[in-house]
This record gives structure tokens, C-alpha cells and sequence, in this order.
């Protein structure tokens, strides 16, 4: 038996409302004013699907022991690197083992195709624990109904034997073929057809015939589900197939779509969470998942479900900026590039150096002394309390899962940044060391000395000439 | 301690450019300006020189690396010509080398060049600093500017003494204040303009709670120091300039990466300090230094340095800034020029600025802004970051 052994996500800090969408181009499509209600969860310019599925993973993990993880898949329609393999990166960023199998699947939807490969490798013996984890960052082109709907987010999922608190019962595909949203290499965003083709032939009747035949195969019925989970494009069509199914309102979990929009590949996962938490042992859950083709996977909620090892998704979500300038999302979601002037030349990045350093810059390793214990930011050939002083004592020492507080910091107007003002202060690190941080995801007004703060992996620059993400972490406030 | 070099050299001829946004000149244009005027000045000819040592710091968009530049624009006949960087301690270091050249016995006259051309880059304020640390720290460093850096010390000293947002940027205020009533006596400073505290605290936010007004500026300049043996300056001149005391400072890096510094002051200060009031055999500076030229890149640096200087108590130099006490008529004058605050921060060229002050201070050639019974004189220069930092200490007397 194989199941769900911690999950978690991470929902971007910005919101966009829809209202300011509708404010921008109501004037050249009018008839989207219906749509623009709710906000949508949108990352920031340091974020990609690459950093947000590492931060949903770090908060996943938690207190696992990041190396008993032997595989780590990861899904996404939006990869920030083609070559090479973004587990690569993710690996070194998450500390797992340099043996672990990692795995980049992509595609639409591509996060329960991952669930589904994690299941079989716990379920033939060949994995202990698998980390899947799957972000989107979609981005509809300007002026498209899909502005209205798309957002950005991550989830990631422990699957193992031992431990679990929901257990993968059964997993069925169905491959359809059906051509929906479509964006091929040469894409910046993904095209449509009508409307009602993708509701209609679409979602409604994949989703209704597919979740029909599976409880026929597994010959119960659909009310023995305590939640029947999927998404779709709009809240008509979510609602046209519950009735379709005759699934009561309790089986059904908020689709979020006024509250995050429609993510993606992680979508169904972080309604799975949601329904997680409103769990009892013994409750059946099915996770229904639609693009081309569908992906059903069924849980038995197991006696050890508890809400402490679970993500507070109602926090999660309400710990946001909402922005209602579209130019300001547009901008941060790379929809609109903006002129950076001399300041905002990137220097040339050392590949080679990156490589060198990977464990200092991906994997956030200082060292700490053997003789005196004093932890140091970056590694340190000679120890750096003046009291000691030893040369090459040191053992590694990882700072990105530590907390930290604000020691001192400034808001900087004069520096050059993408979404300004920038912010930087020095972190002291709750079980020691201290280092100089950038300051993300964070109102200047939040700013004090002493402001407790976490790690966060962020892409601090993009070298575009030498084609290189400058992934490093910032210091996010803990709220 | 070492014997130092205290009364081993002597200052025989200075110049000093016009500070400030010097579009039509080229850095050989300003450096023959500030050498041909040390030359009047002490009275020596070229030929005289045995060496030189030359400090430019931004070579990118300078005139680029090593001593070449200076030995071309100069033409010395084939001397040795050696070329210094030490970020805003630049000017000090190439005077420092040209010190201990003529203390060794190496050369009898040797010459401290330091220019700077930053108005080159296309913006305001000095260049990005992401790679000028190595390729490294490129992808570690936050996204750091100067002033930004020196905000972070203005944070943690307020929190440190309790002194509110409004408080602590009056304070800061009266020190640009001051520095801008010296500059306005000033021909060669950049910019001459008498401010108020009111223009300081309405002025836009560079870099929380440094505003416009808490910055030095960027400007061009070059300035030039001879020196040669203490036992043979009055040969040259009748009032040379006697170096007391030369040291510097680095920082190995525990400011950022360990625990212990409290963000309220810069570690190389305090012990560059300590070394030169050794070397010059002070014992209180409070009652021995006539004047001062301190590195106030921004309020809140000299601020600081007052009390790293042992000068004003910890937590207490507020109280010596409303006093008066660094006033041109006080009982330490303090950028009694004008200040990087006045004269921009040509970045190699500063140090040597300071010491062409303390310079005409100590022979009573200062005009109007003449300190009265000046004695000793101390110039401070700090390169880096509070939080990283090369700082060095000088101090001069007239007998
Ligand atoms: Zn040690």
C-alpha cells in the first residue's frame, strides 16, 4: 500500500483582483464584465514554477529528513529550463541524496501523472519515500477570457509506505485526446477554441463519463466519496457536472477559483489538501484531474489524518497583497517588460562558478566549527569567532530550513529592482550565524528590527545573454 | 606596537581640483590639474620625483587597470609608478604607499595621485557592486547599494538608543547642515548651497531613513600629495606637514557572518583608531585634535564616527551635533571644507582630498574657513560597507 505521507503548497504572496483585469481591457471586451470577480494568486517576478515547487516542497517536508526521499518527480506546463532538468537544480536547492532518482515530466495535466508513476514505485517496492511536486505559472496573453481565470501556485507530496494519513486506493487514466488548451514550443501563451467546446465536450462530459465509469469498475457508488474533487474553467460548468453526477454540496471543495483562479497542474492538489483537513479517518476522496485525457486517483483516508500535519490552506490563503494595478501584475508575470536603464544591466554570471558553489548558492550550506560550533554563511576555510580561529575545522552546515530575525535592514530606492522598492537587512539566524538577505514578498511598512523570517528560494536574476537563472534564497517575513 | 612612522615624513606640496560634475574633463585633464598645482606648491620639478603611487578604484569605467595610466599622463622617465585600490580608502592607500617608501629610505620624494572619473557610468550614485566582491559573491550578495548599506547602520543605531524615525533623522539632519555651511566657504566643492534641517527631513528617501540630503554625491576629482623626508621637508618649504600617525583597518568579515556586532558602529574605525592615537601618541583625542576631515558618504557615517573615534560617548554624538561642537567655530571643527557631503565622492581621489584640508588647516592657508590654533589635524576614510569595511586614520600636525 502506498499513500499520502505530508503534503503542503504554496500559494504566491499577490493577488490580482479581477476587477482591475476588467478595469484595463473592459474597454475593448466588454462582455467579461460577469467575470471579474474574485482575485487571482499570481507569483512574483522572483518566482517560477522551479522556486515555488521547491518552497511548497521545503514546507512539505518539514520535519522528514529531506534525505530519505529516494525520488523526486516533478510536473509542470511551465518549466523554467528546457535544458537542463530542473529536478537538478530543485535536488541541490532541497538537499535530497545525489542518488536520488529525479524525474521532469511535463505537460497538462502532468501532476497526477506523477502521482500516479510515485504510486507505482512505493507500491513495487522500488521507492520508500517519493517527493512529487508540480507548480504552474500560466500565463494567459492580454485581453484573453483566460486572464480572468489562470493563476499561479505549487504543491508537494510525500508518497510512501509508512505513515500515511490517506492511502492511494485506485488510480485509473483515461486517454482521451482531447485538444484543448494548446501551446506548442513557439508559444508565449495558450491558445483557445470556444468557449463551449472546452466547458462542454470538455470538462463536462470527460469529467461526468470518466468518474461514471470508474465507480462502475470499482462497483460502488459516488456518494460513498466523502469529497469528489476536479476543476474547471468556470463555476457554471463545476456546478453543471455535480449536478450531472448528483454530487452533494458537502462532497464538493471549494474550486478556489475566485480566490486563486485555476493553477494548473497543482490545481486539484490544493483542493485535495483543503478536503484533507475536513477529513476523518476511514472517508474516501477522489481526485479527479482533466486536460486531454483524465487521471482518477482514489484515497482512503487512514486513523493518523490529523490537521497538524497539514498546510492551514485558509492562512495560506489569506496571507496576501492584493494589487489592482493590471500593469504592476502584467509586469511581475513577465506579460510586459519594462526599460531596467544602465542600473538594471545584469553582470556576467560564471557558470562554472555556479557549479563550483552549487551547495553554497542552491543548497544554502555555511559550515559550522568543530572546535567552537560557531555557524558561518558562506563556508569559512578559518573560523570566524575571534576567539577560536581554527583552520579548516568546519563540517557543513545547511541554514534553509533555519528562522531567523531582522537585525537591522533598509528600503532602498536607489538600487535597481524589478519590483521596487528593494528591500535587504541582515538575518540572525535562530540557532545562530548571520547573513545579508534580500527581503521578498514583504511590504516596507511590515519592516522591523527583529522580524522573525524564514528562507525562501527565489530567482534573483536572469543572466539572458548566457541564458542562466540566478536562483538563490531571500528572507521572506513569517506571518 | 611597532615604532610607526610618526615624524619620519612630511607633506611639502598638495592640489586638489574642482570637485564635481566635470563632463569636459578627462581624468588626465584632472589629474594634471591637481599635480601641476602641488608642483607650484612645493616648489619641485618633475625630475625631482623618485615615485609615485597612483589610486583609482572603478577601473571600468575609469582609466582602467594598473599604474600605466598615470606614468603616461605623467611622464616620469621610466619611475616606479604603482597603482592602489581599496574601495573608498583608495586615496589613503596610494598616500599610505608613498609614505612608507619615503620612511623606508626607498625614495626621497614620492607622490600620492587619486582620481576618479564617476560621472562616466549614465546614472546617479556609484556602480552596481553585485560582482565588484568576485564572481561569487555575485550570486550571494543582496541587492546592495552604498547608501543602502549605510541605512542599515541608521536602522540599528536607532533602535539601539530608542530614538524614534523623526528623532533620528533630526539629528542626522544637523550634521549635513553643517557640512553644507563649511562647503558654501568652498571654491573647489561641488556643491555650494546652505541648507536647513527642514530641506534635509522633506528631502526623497534614498535609502530608509537616508534621504537626498543624508548623501554624499558622485561627482569627479583628482587630488595629489609630495612628500618627502621629515629631515629635509623644511628644505622644500617652510611650513611642512608632518605625518603623526597612518593606519588602516580591514574587516575579516564578522560584521555580516557572526553574531556578535550590534550594527551601531564600524569595527575597522575603532581599531584604526586605536592604532593611530598610539602611533601619534595621543591620549585623549577629545582635547588633542584641533579638526577633523571624516568619510561622511552619509550622515549617519560620520555620526557614528564620532563616537568610533572615541571623541563622543556611545549613543551620546547627537548631543555633541546639537552642541555645536563640530562647528566651524566649535571645539572639534569637523569637514570644515565641506565634506564628501559637499565635494561629491570621486572615489580615490577623496582621501587625499581630506588630507589637502587638514593640510591647508594646519598651515593657516584656509581662508575663511581658517580653524583658529590648529595644531593636529585627523582625516578619516573608510571603503566597503559598515558591515565590511577598510578604514584608515591619519593624523597630522604642524610642528
Ligand atoms: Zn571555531
Amino acid at each position: 500500500m502506498s499513500g499520502i505521507v505530508a503534503i503542503d503548497c504554496h500559494i504566491p504572496f499577490y493577488r490580482i483582483s479581477k476587477k482591475a483585469i476588467f478595469d484595463a481591457w473592459g474597454w475593448f471586451d466588454s462582455s467579461k464584465v460577469g467575470s471579474a470577480k474574485g482575485e487571482l494568486a499570481f507569483a512574483n517576478y522572483d518566482e517560477d514554477s522551479l522556486t515555488m515547487g521547491v518552497n511548497a516542497a521545503l514546507s512539505c517536508l518539514g520535519r522528514l529528513n529531506s534525505k530519505s526521499i529516494d525520488r523526486l518527480y516533478f510536473a509542470t506546463a511551465t518549466s523554467p529550463y528546457v535544458e537542463p532538468k530542473n529536478t537538478a537544480i530543485m535536488s541541490a536547492a532541497l538537499d535530497l541524496n545525489e542518488d536520488v532518482v529525479s524525474v521532469d515530466m511535463g505537460g497538462l495535466i502532468s501532476s497526477s501523472s506523477a502521482l500516479i508513476a510515485a504510486n507505482d514505485a512505493v507500491e513495487s517496492g522500488l521507492s520508500k519515500m517519493t517527493l512529487v511536486c508540480s507548480a504552474d505559472k500560466r500565463n494567459a496573453k492580454p485581453a484573453d477570457g483566460l486572464e480572468y481565470l489562470f493563476g499561479h501556485a505549487a504543491f508537494a507530496m510525500v508518497v510512501g509506505e509508512n505513515d500515511t494519513i490517506a492511502d492511494i486506493e485506485h488510480v485509473f487514466s483515461y486517454s482521451g485526446g482531447f485538444l484543448g488548451y494548446r501551446r506548442t514550443q513557439e508559444d508565449e501563451y495558450p491558445k483557445s477554441w470556444e468557449e463551449r467546446w472546452i466547458r462542454d465536450e470538455g470538462y463536462l462530459n470527460h469529467i461526468v463519463k470518466s468518474v461514471n465509469k470508474t465507480v462502475e469498475k470499482m462497483g460502488v457508488s459516488l456518494s460513498d466519496f466523502s469529497k469528489v474533487i476536479y476543476a474547471c474553467p468556470d463555476k457554471r460548468t463545476y456546478s453543471a457536472i455535480a449536478k450531472k453526477l448528483r454530487i452533494s454540496s458537502e462532497q464538493l471543495e471549494d474550486p478556489l477559483l475566485d480566490k486563486i483562479g485555476y493553477t494548473g497542474n497543482p490545481h486539484t492538489f490544493v483542493m485535495l489538501e483543503n478536503a484533507l483537513r475536513k477529513a476523518k479517518p476511514n472517508d474516501k476522496i477522489m481526485l479527479v484531474n482533466f486536460s486531454s485525457g483524465v487521471d482518477i486517483v482514489t484515497f482512503d483516508v487512514t486513523e493518523r489524518i490529523d490537521k497538524n500535519r497539514l498546510p492551514d490552506i485558509d492562512k495560506l490563503l489569506d496571507t496576501k497583497q492584493i494589487i489592482d494595478n493590471y500593469t504592476k501584475f502584467a509586469n511581475l508575470c513577465g506579460k510586459i517588460e519594462q526599460e531596467k536603464g544602465p542600473r538594471g544591466e545584469v553582470a556576467k554570471s560564471a557558470v562554472s562558478v555556479l557549479w563550483r558553489e552549487r551547495k553554497t548558492i542552491l543548497g544554502l550550506y555555511g559550515s559550522k566549527c568543530k572546535k567552537c560550533g560557531t555557524k558561518v554563511y558562506p563556508p569559512q576555510h578559518v573560523c570566524i569567532n575571534p576567539s577560536c580561529g581554527a583552520i579548516d575545522e568546519m563540517e557543513d552546515y545547511r541554514f534553509a530550513e533555519d528562522t531567523g530575525k531582522l537585525f537591522t535592514y533598509t528600503v532602498d530606492n536607489l538600487a535597481f529592482e524589478h519590483n521596487p522598492p528593494a528591500m535587504y537587512g541582515i538575518v540572525d539566524f535562530d540557532n545562530g550565524g548571520r547573513y545579508w538577505f534580500d527581503i521578498t514578498d514583504c511590504s516596507p511598512e511590515e519592516l522591523r528590527v527583529g522580524m522573525p523570517v524564514k528562507m525562501s528560494f527565489r530567482k534573483k536574476f536572469y543572466d539572458k545573454p548566457r541564458g542562466l537563472y540566478g536562483y538563490f534564497w531571500k528572507a521572506v517575513p513569517i506571518r | 606596537m611597532s615604532e610607526g612612522i610618526k615624524d619620519k615624513v612630511a607633506i611639502i606640496g598638495m592640489g586638489c581640483t574642482k570637485f564635481g560634475e566635470r563632463w569636459d574633463k578627462s581624468e588626465e585633464d584632472l589629474i594634471i590639474e591637481a599635480y601641476t598645482e602641488a608642483l607650484d606648491d612645493a616648489g619641485i620639478e618633475p625630475r625631482d620625483i623618485d615615485a609615485a603611487w597612483f589610486g583609482s578604484c572603478f577601473d571600468e569605467i575609469n582609466v582602467g587597470k594598473s599604474s600605466l595610466p598615470l606614468a603616461t599622463t605623467l611622464k616620469l622617465g621610466f619611475k616606479p609608478v604603482t597603482r592602489v585600490e581599496n574601495f573608498c580608502a583608495t586615496g589613503t592607500e596610494a598616500f599610505r604607499g608613498a609614505c612608507y617608501a619615503v620612511a623606508s629610505g626607498a625614495c626621497d620624494i614620492a607622490i600620492a595621485v587619486g582620481a576618479e572619473k564617476l560621472k562616466d557610468t549614465g546614472f546617479g550614485g556609484l556602480p552596481e557592486f553585485s560582482s565588484v566582491l568576485g564572481t561569487k559573491n555575485r550570486f550571494i550578495f543582496p541587492n546592495i547599494t552604498a547608501p543602502g548599506a549605510f541605512a542599515m547602520l541608521a536602522t540599528a543605531y536607532f533602535e539601539k538608543y530608542g530614538l524614534s524615525y523623526e528623532e533620528g533623522k533630526s539629528i542626522l539632519a544637523k550634521v549635513s547642515v553643517k557640512s553644507h555651511k563649511n562647503g558654501l566657504l568652498n571654491k573647489k566643492a561641488h556643491l555650494r548651497k546652505e541648507i536647513t534641517v527642514d530641506d534635509v527631513l522633506k528631502a526623497p528617501i534614498i535609502a530608509s531613513p537616508l534621504g537626498l540630503f543624508d548623501c554624499s554625491g558622485v561627482s569627479d576629482g583628482a587630488a595629489v600629495a609630495i612628500i618627502t623626508r621629515a629631515d629635509i621637508a623644511k628644505e622644500y618649504t617652510k611650513n611642512p606637514i608632518f605625518v603623526k600617525a597612518l593606519q588602516i583597518s580591514v574587516s575579516d568579515g564578522a560584521e555580516y557572518m557572526h553574531n556578535k556586532w550590534d550594527g551601531t558602529t564600524i569595527p575597522t574605525t575603532v581599531n584604526a583608531a586605536k592604532r593611530a592615537y598610539v602611533e601619534a601618541g595621543i591620549k585623549n583625542p577629545r582635547s588633542e585634535i584641533d579638526l577633523m576631515e571624516l568619510h561622511d558618504c552619509f550622515s549617519i557615517t560620520e555620526l557614528v564616527t564620532y563616537e568610533d573615534l572615541g571623541i563622543s560617548e556611545r549613543g551620546r554624538a547627537g548631543e555633541d551635533v546639537e552642541s555645536g561642537f563640530f562647528d566651524l567655530d566649535g571645539k572639534i571643527p569637523s569637514q570644515t571644507d565641506g565634506g564628501l557631503k559637499c565635494f561629491g565622492h570621486p572615489i580615490a581621489a577623496s582621501g587625499l582630498r581630506m588630507i589637502y584640508e587638514v593640510y591647508k588647516q594646519l598651515q593657516g592657508k584656509a581662508g575663511k574657513r581658517q580653524v583658529k590654533n590648529a595644531h593636529v589635524g585627523l582625516t578619516h576614510n573608510i571603503g566597503g560597507f559598515p558591515a565590511m569595511s577598510i578604514t584608515s586614520v591619519a593624523i597630522f600636525g604642524n610642528d
